[in-house]
């Protein structure tokens, strides 16, 4: 369990002024056993266009690594200042990544939409592998990825 | 410092080492069966347009396409609900094989690179790569200091075969480390991100909306042939924003889906390609054949390791452990050590001993301590000089010609040098001398003269302590054992008697060989796996140092043979000679390696005289092949001391000897071994030109007589016996 207290790269608009105004999100992403080495993971927020917001978290530390991570690495050129702070292990086939962030109130019902780019050493990107709208009625129910990811979901 | 240099990251990382180069060796295969199964590209210039189009034809669902450096192309697509993957058929652009790396080659992958442990093993792994440099570094040259110089490296070598084999593994094999170990460090610099990246992809740009050109109407990938391409990924499905990213050797960029257009491009940088090439380089893959030659090489990783420790251990078992050393400035004699392998300390140790005995108060010290304003009461200094290779000072010597050379004047205190060498080398005592000579030069007062000690012979030891106990005024009598072999009795079989006409009584002895027990077997000790031409080492009676004798035979004969004449006041030939079957003595094998007929079938030319027969007739023996053999023996006289003369004529009956020619000394024509040689001049120099190889037994003497002929035969062809010798085709055992 990792629990980071609004320690979030999302733009100024979207963090909460106060934790009054944020709250508590547990996001769990669960591995397939896709029968290669650790996966990286970016997990990042953008709006209804598509428009990158910010990372909330990035499990793999070798930055040479981020272009596969293709869509984070457009949105952001892979400034690694982007995930200052919120860089965490890759994360093993079959094994689940929990984190705990205080994400603001306004992220959610507002049209913004979480992604999930993986990528895994001698084997396929997957950038989007999950795409998923915040909403409150969207808590609690699990996203099936598409390749590497069995399942996401978030819970508040 | 060279060696420790060596050493120490030798055996800390002895086991790492064989983790890394065993899975390294392993993976090696890996490149090398993925470009078998890889479909051959029969199209030259087949472009990645065409490609593309042949695989989005088959999987319409293709998402990315990869070009592995192996050539192999795989691609990547969603279907139905699944993602599926294949290794593709570029002529047709269907898949062929599984696209999925074999778990094994993953499991060794990790294990070679992290041991498991990520980021941890990773830097241990690379701190065994650093050390594989730093030995093989150190290790060549420690080799060139061994064989003199650089230009000698690939001279043949001489010593105990764990040192041989460690060296001649380390000659194939240190070319593929050195890329190796390397490759792996700049790989993990790359991984920590220590060294430059590459620019990346260049920033997304914004694009036409519009989508559906053919993939045929793309201008670059009509222009980028197959074997340029490194990744090709197609935009998501249904999303007009995104854009087709191209990567090739030349380096990436976007392509409209509407345009077909290259919207977007930047160039491969150099740091991109150079760490291309290392990868290539390390992994094999784009270069399977290296990669299985690194990986032969790097088998070689165990074996020097075995044998590195082994010398290690060996090296150190023979130093012992000194007691009773004094402190520098209250010893009335010190004695210095320049010892290689350890066994000069074991000397050493002896020489301590009787002189404690003697009520001496010594101090030892390595020559590397020479500090001769610390000695206030010495009276005396003795250096105990081994040499290493070619006349080069050995490892606890290093620095001690440079300080002594430093000083304003020589010492006061007398000085006795005693070296320790090889005569089969051709600077027999060479470091020994030289501090000998500038010793003398500098006008260091000296007890008595060089003494020598070939290969650890404690005769030579004992008479160098009598000269050196008469110097000083104090009896000395040294026993040194070197190694301690555990000695075994020796029954007597059969004895046959020559010699006495001419009084010189000699006897070819044959002894039985003891059974040994089960466990002398498993650890190989007791008489066992000896070949003519080693030596037994016989103690005789009433004394601890021991004599040598050439083996006759070797163990797959089934005895012990030795010819022994009897040397004037000779305590051990008159006991040998006194036996009667039935009776024992004790002895131990020593190896003599290299004086034996070495591996093909080029012809041999055995030379001897008197009890020098031995060993030539035991390789006689075992000549079983019928390689050509020659023999040239000197004698008294046909009818008293023809030793082997039956046997000889029987071997040349059966092919087992090619010619015997014999030399009498006591008959009319009085001819010596060297005579029948020059009288044969123009068939030996046929013999060398043929690639003979020259075993000579026998004395001193005769052993120079015989070079001494050698050199005027082969002075028509540009040779002589040390030209012969360098090349491992001139050995002599020389009593």
């Amino acid at each position: 369990m990792k629990t980071l207290l609004a320690a979030l790269a999302l733009s100024t608009a979207l963090v909460a002024p106060g934790l009054a105004l944020a709250r508590p999100v547990t996001l769990t992403t669960t591995m397939s056993a896709y029968g290669g080495d650790g996966a990286y993971l970016a997990i990042y927020v953008t709006d209804a266009q598509g428009a990158y917001q910010g990372s909330l978290w990035m499990a793999g530390t070798k930055s040479k690594y981020y272009e596969h991570l293709s869509d984070w690495y457009r949105a952001t050129a892979g400034n690694t200042a982007e995930i200052n702070g919120i860089t965490g292990a890759s994360v093993g086939a079959g094994r689940e990544l929990t984190i705990t962030l205080d994400l603001a109130d306004a992220l959610f019902d507002a049209g913004y939409v979480l992604h999930i780019d993986a990528a895994v050493e001698d084997m396929r990107d997957s950038p989007s592998e999950i795409v998923v709208p915040l909403t409150s009625a969207g808590a609690g129910q699990a996203t099936p990825g598409r390749r590497y990811i069995a399942s996401f979901a978030y819970a508040m | 410092m060279l060696r420790s240099l060596h050493r120490w990251p030798g055996l800390m990382a002895a086991l790492l080492l064989v983790v890394l180069a065993l899975s390294g060796a392993a993976l090696s295969v890996f490149p090398a069966i993925e470009a078998v199964q890889t479909p051959a590209q029969a199209e030259a210039g087949l472009s990645v347009a065409i490609l593309a189009t042949r695989i989005r034809t088959v999987h319409p669902g293709v998402e990315q396409i990869r070009r592995a450096p192996s050539g192999a192309i795989t691609a990547y697509w969603f279907e139905g609900g699944t993602p599926g993957a294949a290794v593709i058929d570029p002529a047709t652009g269907a898949g062929v094989g599984s696209a999925d790396a074999s778990p094994v080659e993953r499991w060794l992958k990790n294990l070679h690179r992290s041991l498991f442990l990520d980021d941890t093993g990773r830097i241990v792994m690379a701190a065994g790569a650093a050390a594989m440099l730093v030995l093989s570094l150190s290790g060549l040259s420690l080799l060139a200091r061994r064989t003199g110089g650089w230009r000698k490296v690939l001279a043949r070598l001489k010593g105990p075969l764990a040192g041989r084999l460690h060296v001649e593994i380390a000659r194939i094999s240190v070319t593929g480390l050195l890329l190796s170990s390397l490759t792996a460090l700049w790989m993990t610099a790359s991984t920590f991100g220590f060294v430059p990246q590459g620019a990346g992809p260049p920033s997304m740009p914004a694009v036409s909306g519009q989508t559906g050109v053919p993939l045929s109407d793309m201008p670059a990938l009509r222009d980028t042939p197959v074997w340029a391409l490194r990744d090709l990924t197609f935009p998501a499905p249904d999303d007009p924003t995104d854009a087709h990213a191209l990567k090739t050797a030349e380096g990436e960029g976007y392509l409209d889906q509407g345009t077909g257009q290259l919207v977007a491009w930047t160039d491969a940088g150099m740091w991109e390609k150079v760490d291309e090439t290392i990868y290539m380089l390390h992994t094999g893959r784009g270069a399977a054949a290296l990669g299985l030659i690194l990986g032969l090489m790097a088998l070689g990783v165990p074996v020097m390791a075995g044998t590195g420790v082994w010398m290690w251990v060996a090296g150190r078992r023979l130093r012992p452990r000194l007691r009773g050393t004094v402190a520098t400035g209250q010893a009335d004699t010190v004695l210095l050590v320049g010892s290689e392998g350890g066994s000069t300390w074991g000397f050493a140790a002896t020489l301590q001993a009787a002189l404690n005995t003697a009520g001496l108060r010594v101090h030892v010290a390595p020559m590397q301590a020479f500090a001769p304003d610390r000695y206030g009461r010495a009276k005396r200094i003795v250096v105990l000089a081994a040499t290493y290779g070619d006349g080069v000072a050995p490892a606890s010597a290093k620095g001690f010609l440079d300080r002594l050379a430093a000083l304003p004047g020589a010492p006061a205190i007398p000085l006795a040098v005693l070296g320790f060498g090889d005569r089969s080398f051709p600077a027999f005592c060479g470091y020994a001398h030289e501090v000998a000579m500038m010793a003398r030069d500098k006008g260091w007062p000296m007890l008595l003269p060089l003494g020598t000690v070939d290969r650890q012979s404690p005769q030579d030891f004992a008479r160098w302590g009598r000269d050196f106990g008469a110097a000083i005024g104090v009896p000395l009598e040294l026993n040194h054992q070197p190694s301690a072999p555990a000695s075994v009795a020796l029954t007597l079989i059969s004895r046959r008697d020559y010699g006495a006409k001419v009084q010189a009584p000699t006897a070819i002895l044959r002894f039985a060989l003891p059974r040994r027990p089960l466990w002398q077997r498993l650890t190989g000790r007791g008489l066992a796996g000896f070949a003519a031409g080693d030596l037994l080492a016989i103690l005789p009676e009433g004394s601890l140092i021991p004599r040598f004798y050439s083996l006759a035979s070797g163990h797959r004969d089934g005895f012990a043979e030795i010819c022994v004449s009897r040397l004037p006041g000779g305590l051990c030939s008159a006991q040998l000679l006194d036996l009667a079957p039935g009776d024992t003595v004790r002895g131990f094998i020593r190896t003599n390696r290299d004086f034996r007929p070495t591996r093909g079938r080029a012809p041999v030319i055995l030379i001897g005289a008197g009890t020098g027969i031995g060993p030539l007739a035991g390789f006689a023996r075992e000549n079983t092949a019928h390689r050509p053999m020659h023999l040239w023996f000197g004698a008294r006289h046909p009818d008293s001391d023809l030793l082997y003369g039956d046997e000889m004529a029987a071997w040349q009956a059966d092919g087992r000897l090619a010619t015997v020619t014999t030399a009498f000394s006591r008959t009319a024509k009085r001819a010596y071994v060297q005579d029948a040689l020059r009288h044969d001049s123009a068939r030996i120099a046929q013999l060398i030109k043929d690639g003979a190889q020259v075993l000579v037994c026998g004395g001193r003497g005769m052993a120079a007589g015989v070079a001494e002929a050698l050199t005027d035969i082969l002075a028509p062809q540009g040779l002589t016996p040390a030209i012969l010798k360098a090349k491992g085709r001139y050995a002599e055992d020389v009593y």
